[in-house]
C-alpha cells in the first residue's frame, strides 16, 4: 500500500518526462477529437438532427404562457390602448368592406395627408353607423426600408390612422393595429407605381361571429 | 498528461504571436486607420471540401492566399479523409502547432483547423462552430426560419408554420432562439429551445411585438412593442417578469445590448430622420449616436467587444456600415448590404443582400472589407442573426 502511494507519482512523472522527451526528438501532431454536434455556442448539449418544432397548433395550452403585463405608464404622445375586451381574430374579418377607403403614405412617412381624410371620415361614419363593427388597421410599407424599421413604420402608419379615427371621435378601443411591414405588399413590382400602392393603411372590417361559425376553443387572447 | 502540456505550450505561442503581429490596435479618426491589410497565408496539400472550408473561415477573418514565398505564414497538410494541418510563423523561423482531427465531418474538422489558425495568428474567439439563425422566404410573404452553420452549410427549419417570421435572436450560450412569429395571427415573439422543439410565446401583447434581443448574460429581454401607442423600446427579465418601457419616441426599431449589457442601441426617428439612440438599459435620456455621412440608420448591432456598432445605412441602396460606440470613429461605410450581426470574433459580420425578393445571406470581415456569400440557400434569405 505504501509503496504504491509512492510509487504511483514517480511512474506518472517518468511518463510525463518520456512524453516530453518524445515531443522535443520527434514531432507528434497533437489530435483533436470532435463531437459529432458541436455545440452552437458553447452550450454543454449538442444541436440534435432534427431540432424543429412540430406545426403550431393554435390551441395549444403553451401559447398562454405570456408575461404578466405590468402597468403601464400614462402615454401622453397618442391614445392608450387600454382596453383588452376584445380581440380582432376571435371575429369575422371582412378586407373587402373598406378596401375603397385604404389611405396612401408618401416615402417613409406616417403622416396621413390631406388628400386622404376622406377615406378616413368614410371609415369613421361606417363604424359609427353599425355598433356592434369593430377595426383592424394593417399598416403595410413599400420595400424600400430595412425589414425591421419597415415593421416599426407600418405599425405607426396603423397608429396614425387610430388616431385619427379618434380625432372623429371613434374610441381607439374599437381599434387595432397589425402591422405587416413590407411582407404583404399589393404590388409585387419594384418600380414607383408598385411602391406607391404598397406604402398603404388597409382597413378590415370586424364583426361578431355568430354562434355557428364560432371556433370550438377561440385562440388564446393577446394581452 | 501529453495533451495538458501540449495544450499549454500552444496557448503560449498564441498570445507571443497575437501580441508580436497585432500590437495594440491604435484608432484614430479616419477610415485608412480603420482598415487593415490582409494578412497574407500559403495554404498546402489541402485539396478538397477542407481546402474549401479553409479558404472561406480564413478569408472572412482577415487572411489572404499567396504562394509560400511572399507569405507571412505556411499552412501546411491534409484534408484526405481527416484533418491534419500545421502552422508556421515563416518570418520566425517556428511550426506554431501541428495537428490531427478526428471525429464528426471534414467541415468540422476544418472549421477547427481555421479556429486553432485564426487563434494562434490573431487571437480572436473561435467561430468555426457557430450558427446563424436567419428568415428564409420562398418569396415576399410567409416564411420560416432556419439554422445553419454560419458558412450557410447544413441549413435546417427550427419552424414549419407557414407564416410570416422576423427577426431571430439568440439566448447567448445556448441552442436557443426568440423570434417574431404572425401565426396567431398577430406579430408575437416567441422563445423556442433548439435543443427539444419546445416553444411559448414571450410577448404577445396587442400590436406589434418584434425585434427580441437578448442581453449578454441572457438575464434580460429587449424588444419592440407597440401597446401603449407607439413603437418603442420595452425590457423585462428572462422570464417575462418586470417589463417596463425604455423609450417614447415616435417610432424606434431593432434594440441590442452592449457587452456589458448597460446601454441599449436602436433605430429611432426624431424630426422625421431616422437615427441611432442609446439608453441605459435601467431607463433614462436617449442619447443620439451619430452616424453622419451615413444616412438613414437602422438595424444596430454592438460588437462582443464594445468597441463598435454595426448598422444598415439607407442611400438609395443600403450598405453595410460600423461607427465606433462612442461614435468617435466613423461611420465607415463597408459593401453593399443589410442587418448586419456580429460573430464572437468582434470583426466578422453576416449580412444579407442581393436583389428585392432575392436576398442572400453573405459574410464580411469588417477590417479588410473581404466578404463571401454563404452556401447557395434556394429562396429568400435575411435577418441573419449569429450566435454568441
Amino acid at each position: 500500500m505504501k509503496i504504491a502511494r509512492i510509487a504511483l507519482p514517480l511512474v506518472l512523472a517518468l511518463v510525463a518526462s518520456l512524453a516530453v522527451t518524445g515531443c522535443k526528438h520527434k514531432q507528434t501532431p497533437k489530435t483533436t477529437m470532435l463531437q459529432d454536434h458541436p455545440a452552437a455556442t458553447g452550450a454543454s448539449s449538442g444541436i440534435p438532427e432534427n431540432f424543429g418544432a412540430k406545426p403550431f397548433n393554435p390551441g395549444d395550452n403553451n401559447i398562454t404562457a405570456t408575461p404578466t403585463p405590468t402597468p403601464t405608464p400614462p402615454y401622453t404622445g397618442g391614445p392608450i390602448d387600454t382596453s383588452t375586451n376584445w380581440d380582432p381574430r376571435t371575429m369575422n374579418q371582412d378586407p373587402s368592406k373598406l378596401e375603397a377607403y385604404t389611405v396612401h403614405f408618401k416615402l417613409d412617412s406616417s403622416v396621413v395627408e390631406t388628400s386622404e381624410e376622406v377615406n378616413v371620415a368614410a371609415v369613421a361614419a361606417a363604424l359609427k353607423a353599425d355598433p356592434t363593427a369593430k377595426l383592424l388597421i394593417e399598416g403595410h410599407c413599400d420595400e424600400r426600408g430595412t425589414e425591421e424599421y419597415n415593421r416599426a413604420l407600418g405599425e405607426r402608419r396603423a397608429l396614425a390612422l387610430r388616431e385619427d379615427l379618434a380625432k372623429q371621435e371613434v374610441s381607439p378601443d374599437l381599434i387595432r393595429t397589425i402591422s405587416y411591414g413590407k411582407d404583404k405588399p399589393v404590388d409585387p413590382g419594384h418600380d414607383e407605381s408598385a411602391w406607391s400602392k404598397n406604402r398603404r393603411g388597409a382597413f378590415i372590417w370586424c364583426t361578431p361571429k355568430t354562434a355557428d361559425t364560432a371556433p370550438a376553443a377561440a385562440p388564446a387572447s393577446a394581452q | 498528461m501529453l495533451a495538458c502540456l501540449a495544450a499549454v505550450s500552444t496557448v503560449v505561442l498564441a498570445q507571443e504571436v497575437a501580441q508580436a503581429q497585432e500590437g495594440p490596435i491604435v484608432i484614430s479618426n479616419s477610415t485608412s486607420a480603420f482598415l487593415q491589410k490582409p494578412i497574407p497565408v500559403s495554404l498546402e496539400g489541402f485539396t478538397s471540401e477542407g481546402a474549401q472550408v479553409l479558404k472561406f473561415d480564413l478569408y472572412v477573418q482577415g487572411f489572404s492566399f499567396v504562394g509560400p514565398d511572399t507569405a507571412q505564414y505556411i499552412i501546411k497538410g491534409s484534408d484526405a479523409g481527416n484533418i491534419t494541418g500545421s502552422l508556421a510563423d515563416k518570418f520566425a523561423k517556428n511550426t506554431l502547432f501541428s495537428k490531427s482531427y478526428n471525429g464528426a465531418s471534414l467541415r468540422r474538422q476544418a472549421h477547427a483547423f481555421a479556429d486553432d489558425i485564426t487563434t494562434a495568428i490573431r487571437g480572436t474567439k473561435p467561430i468555426g462552430g457557430s450558427k446563424i439563425a436567419y428568415k428564409s422566404q420562398s418569396a415576399v410573404g410567409p416564411g420560416e426560419i432556419f439554422v445553419a452553420d454560419f458558412d450557410g452549410f447544413g441549413a435546417q427549419p427550427a419552424t414549419s408554420d407557414g407564416a410570416i417570421v422576423a427577426r431571430p435572436a439568440w439566448l447567448p450560450g445556448h441552442l436557443a432562439l426568440y423570434y417574431t412569429s404572425y401565426v396567431r395571427g398577430n406579430p408575437d415573439i416567441f422563445f423556442h429551445s433548439l435543443s427539444n422543439g419546445q416553444r411559448r410565446v414571450f410577448a404577445g401583447y396587442s400590436g406589434l411585438n418584434t425585434s427580441a434581443s437578448v442581453s449578454p448574460d441572457g438575464s434580460k429581454v429587449a424588444m419592440i412593442l407597440s401597446k401603449t401607442g407607439s413603437p418603442n423600446v420595452w425590457v423585462c427579465n428572462a422570464d417575462g417578469s418586470g417589463l417596463r418601457r425604455l423609450t417614447k419616441g415616435i417610432e424606434d426599431s431593432s434594440p441590442c445590448w452592449s457587452p456589458d449589457g448597460q446601454t441599449i442601441c436602436f433605430a429611432a426617428k426624431i424630426n422625421a430622420r431616422r437615427v441611432l439612440a442609446k439608453v441605459s438599459a435601467g431607463g433614462g435620456e436617449v442619447q443620439r449616436l451619430s452616424t453622419a455621412g451615413a444616412p438613414n440608420p437602422t438595424e444596430p448591432d454592438w460588437s462582443p467587444d464594445g468597441k463598435w456598432v454595426a448598422f444598415t445605412s439607407q442611400a438609395g441602396d443600403f450598405s453595410i456600415c460600423v461607427v465606433s460606440a462612442d461614435g468617435k470613429v466613423g461611420p465607415v461605410t463597408l459593401v453593399a448590404g443589410q442587418n448586419p450581426s456580429w460573430s464572437a470574433n468582434s470583426r466578422t459580420l453576416v449580412y444579407n443582400r442581393g436583389a428585392a425578393g432575392h436576398q442572400r445571406l453573405a459574410v464580411l470581415d469588417v477590417f479588410t472589407k473581404q466578404t463571401r456569400d454563404g452556401h447557395a440557400a434556394s429562396g429568400s434569405n435575411s435577418e441573419p442573426a449569429w450566435s454568441r
